[in-house]
């Protein structure tokens, strides 16, 4: 079985870290050898941060090479284009329609991209864009915005099962917050 | 027998820490440092191991060599500028050895993540003439850490353990067991072995060339040091993560996986070289191995450093660059659309106040490291030098060498963790010989930088209990600096005009500022009123902007607004805010 690459991109403190760590116990839950890899210091005072799992039979590098991710998960949608060469030709792109605004804008004169900039770049690639937040309103809690963006990308990776990533979920939340993260995966399963 | 008791995903640092419990390990102490702090971190949940953060890395050393000479399993971690404080303890404890065992954990740094250089450790372990042990992933690093306490015992001698990065912060798979308890070793005072005089030291000298030979041995037949056979055309050598970046470059070649790098294995690749036509050497850093390798003399071709970097990772697309001429493809987004995040200082940062009066004052900073490094960078740029830990003290004594950097137009900032680490020598120096200059500690009361960890300031250990906590000031006044005080620095005024004064008066004078860090436990659990910015008020004069917090930003009509869910409720915009104009005002309610 040739080795599946998938990406977290987004901003320090958005929970990325987590939703990928969610995401590599869902993988050794179904059987498979797993490798995640971040970069923590520098990056968590707010700067971009990316996180990278790959599983397969027998995983080697934890780090994933331009062109060969087979889903890019961007939590913050300017983040999306400091990505985007990683993705592979018909790899699934999915865009959190959420934007944070760096201060740099303060004195680098920039303007934060439009959606139409974000799409401009986007004409071969199959991608989507969910709200996460408006979603996780509808359940009545923001913070598992991130979960239900997981679940989005679950649906793309057949390889692992619905079941691996509950499991996962229940061991990776608080207690308290298992059923509403669980809930959040699924509605994300569901767009 | 050890119970294996099931399969997790674990970081290179936890699985280290849980390699090191299980092996039974009874103490550990180091001081944090990036890619290296979460051994610690994670070793301090074991309830049956004493984890402790020491004030620097040459402590720390120390105490767990001291440790191990006591009997107990012992281990210190550090990244890898750590190991450049502890190598006075690191040299002559190869001579003492140990009764117990000792671990000594490098995290180097390859990219540069996070740190101000990229040296290779593994020179340290020949220099010190101690073995080095390099795991190539979390698995390796669990099972090498056992296995390292075990030799350490056994051949009387401390051991390198060397991770870089990836392999630090990398999550794999590992088996898990259950600890295995050994008491501590029975202590017994040994004259000749612990006390390094000439006389003594003469004869562990030849003790310790003895003991390279042997280890050496045990490299050539290490489970460590192994050949896993492919193709004859390729036979790559290499260490460490490089080994997994290889594996996706040249899966079919022949391979020497070197786990156990020093004592070099000199036979081991005398035989790999017969099976295969050329040989190249792919190992993060330096050329380390190929110094060896090379000096064998093989009829091979042999390819290292030659064509492959010296600096950075090299990570598969790097090997495939320099080694298979497949460059990889430039990016094809407009630059103008990705934005800079470079790491900033906080919401609220309590660093923002006092580095907002150094940049309106104009003055050159010696500088150090920690968060407050940050304000190297714009809208402050408020750093001339940053060097190594404890340089800002001492170096602001250098650079007034130069009769352009006085004390009246030059300051050195330090944090607090930075300042116990290794600047209250360097106080003392500046005391000592009569200077004249200030010196700003920047008492966040935690060690922000690396995740905020304790520290002697913050009244609490590694592993939670109460302890006393430093008083900076009757420290800094026991060394015999004449002018000291605390500032408020969340009072800009106040803050501004401390500084002046600091800067005036004619000796040592030391400012510290007394704002806790925004992360730390006691200002998230303090009722928040975020302020807030009066649209009709506000004239777009962008001096709030220029403060450098992160909860404001420009809005589209090119006026400031503030983020309710991020500000904190310092109030340091508001006191910019043009005293004809005051747009900014605290919003009356918790958020
Ligand atoms: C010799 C050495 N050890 C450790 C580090 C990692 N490190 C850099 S700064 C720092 C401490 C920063 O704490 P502090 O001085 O209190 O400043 P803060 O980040 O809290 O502002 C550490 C641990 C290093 N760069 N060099």
């Amino acid at each position: 079985m040739k080795t599946t690459s998938i990406l977290f991109a987004g901003i320090g403190g958005q929970g990325i870290i987590k939703a990928s760590s969610i995401l590599a116990t869902a993988c050794l839950n179904s059987g498979f050898d797993v490798k995640q890899s971040e970069v923590h210091g520098m990056a968590q005072r707010g700067g971009s941060v990316v996180s990278f799992v790959r599983f397969g039979e027998k995983v080697y590098s934890p780090t994933v090479e331009q062109k060969t991710a087979d889903i890019i998960l961007s939590f913050e949608k300017s983040e999306t284009l400091r990505w985007i060469d990683y993705l592979k030709s018909d790899g699934f792109l999915l865009i959190n329609d959420y934007e944070i605004r760096p201060t740099s804008l303060n004195y680098t004169g920039k303007t934060y991209p439009e959606r139409s900039t974000v799409e401009s770049y986007l004409k071969e690639i199959e991608y989507k864009f969910v709200n996460s937040t408006e979603e996780a309103l509808k359940l009545g809690d923001v913070r598992v915005f991130n979960t239900i963006l997981l679940g989005v990308i679950a649906k793309k990776i057949e390889s692992i099962s619905i079941e691996s990533f509950h499991k996962a979920i229940e061991l990776s939340v608080p207690s308290k917050t298992i059923q509403m993260n669980l809930k959040a995966f699924d509605l994300g399963l569901s767009l | 027998m050890v119970k294996v008791i099931g399969k997790a995903i674990l970081s290179g640092n936890e699985a280290i820490a849980r390699g090191a419990y299980e092996a039974g390990v009874h103490f550990a102490s180091a001081y944090p440092g990036t890619p290296s702090t979460e051994i610690l971190e994670s070793l301090a949940l074991y309830k049956e191991v004493k984890a402790e953060w020491a004030p620097n890395e040459k402590v720390a050393m120390e105490v767990a060599g001291g440790a191990a000479i006591g009997g107990a399993i012992s281990l210190c971690a550090q990244k890898h500028v750590g190991l450049n404080v502890a190598a006075d303890p690191l040299f002559s404890l190869a001579y003492a050895g140990v009764t117990g065992a000792l671990l000594i954990i490098t995290a180097d740094d390859s990219g540069m993540h996070s740190s101000q250089n990229e040296q290779d450790n593994r020179h340290f372990a020949r220099a010190a003439k101690l073995p080095l042990l390099e795991p190539v992933n979390s698995d390796e690093a669990l099972r090498m850490t056992k296995w390292a306490l075990k030799i350490s015992h056994q051949f009387d001698s401390p051991v390198i353990l060397r991770t870089t990065t990836r392999v630090s912060h990398g999550k794999g798979v590992v088996t898990l067991s259950e600890r295995e308890e050994i008491p501590i070793y029975p202590y017994k005072k040994n004259f000749e072995k612990y006390v390094l005089m000439p006389s003594n030291a003469r004869k562990l000298h030849v003790v310790v060339e003895e003991r390279l030979k042997k280890l050496k041995e045990l490299a050539e037949s290490s489970e460590w040091n192994v050949i896993e056979d492919g193709d004859s055309e390729i036979g790559v050598i290499t260490s460490g993560v490089s080994y997994n970046y290889a594996k996706e470059v040249f899966p079919n070649a022949t391979y020497l996986k070197l786990g156990f790098s020093f004592p070099f294995p000199m036979e081991k690749v005398k035989e790999f070289s017969k099976k295969v036509k050329k040989i190249i050497i792919i190992e993060e850093g330096d050329d380390f191995i190929e110094g060896y390798v090379r000096q064998l003399g093989l009829s091979n071709e042999i390819i290292g450093k030659n064509i492959l970097p010296y600096c950075g990772e090299m990570l598969p697309e790097v090997l495939k660059e320099y080694l298979l001429n497949e460059k990889v493809e430039k990016k094809t987004i407009n630059s103008n659309h990705i934005l800079e995040r470079p790491p900033v200082l906080c919401p609220g940062c309590p660093h923002i106040g006092i580095f907002d009066a150094i940049k309106k004052q104009r003055l050159s900073v010696a500088g150090d490291i920690g968060c407050y490094t940050l304000a190297a960078l714009a809208p402050w740029n408020a750093m001339d030098t940053c060097i190594c830990m404890g340089a800002s003290i001492s170096g602001l004594s250098g650079l007034m060498q130069n009769p352009m950097l006085t004390g009246n137009n030059s300051v050195a900032v330090i944090g607090d963790s930075t300042f116990i680490h290794s600047g209250i020598t360097s106080l003392i120096d500046m005391v000592y010989n009569n200077r004249k200059g200030t010196v700003v500690i920047l008492d966040n009361r935690i060690t922000a930088m690396t995740g905020n960890q304790q520290n002697p300031t913050t009244g609490l250990t590694l592993q939670g209990n109460n302890t006393s906590q430093i008083d900076l000031e009757a420290l800094v006044k026991a060394i015999g600096v004449k002018w000291v005080k605390r500032v408020n620095n969340y009072n800009l005024k106040e803050t501004s005009d401390a500084l002046r004064e600091a800067r005036e008066f004619d000796g040592v004078s030391v400012l510290i500022t007394s704002q806790p860090c925004a992360l730390t436990e006691e200002v998230k659990r303090a009722k928040k009123y975020p302020f807030e910015i009066d649209e009709s008020k506000c004239i777009a004069c962008g001096a709030c902007l220029r403060l450098g917090c992160p909860a404001i930003s420009k809005g589209e009509s090119g006026k400031s607004k503030i983020d309710p869910v991020y500000c904190i409720g310092c109030g340091m915009c508001a006191q910019v805010c043009p005293p004809k104009v005051q747009a900014i005002h605290k919003i009356e309610k918790e958020a």
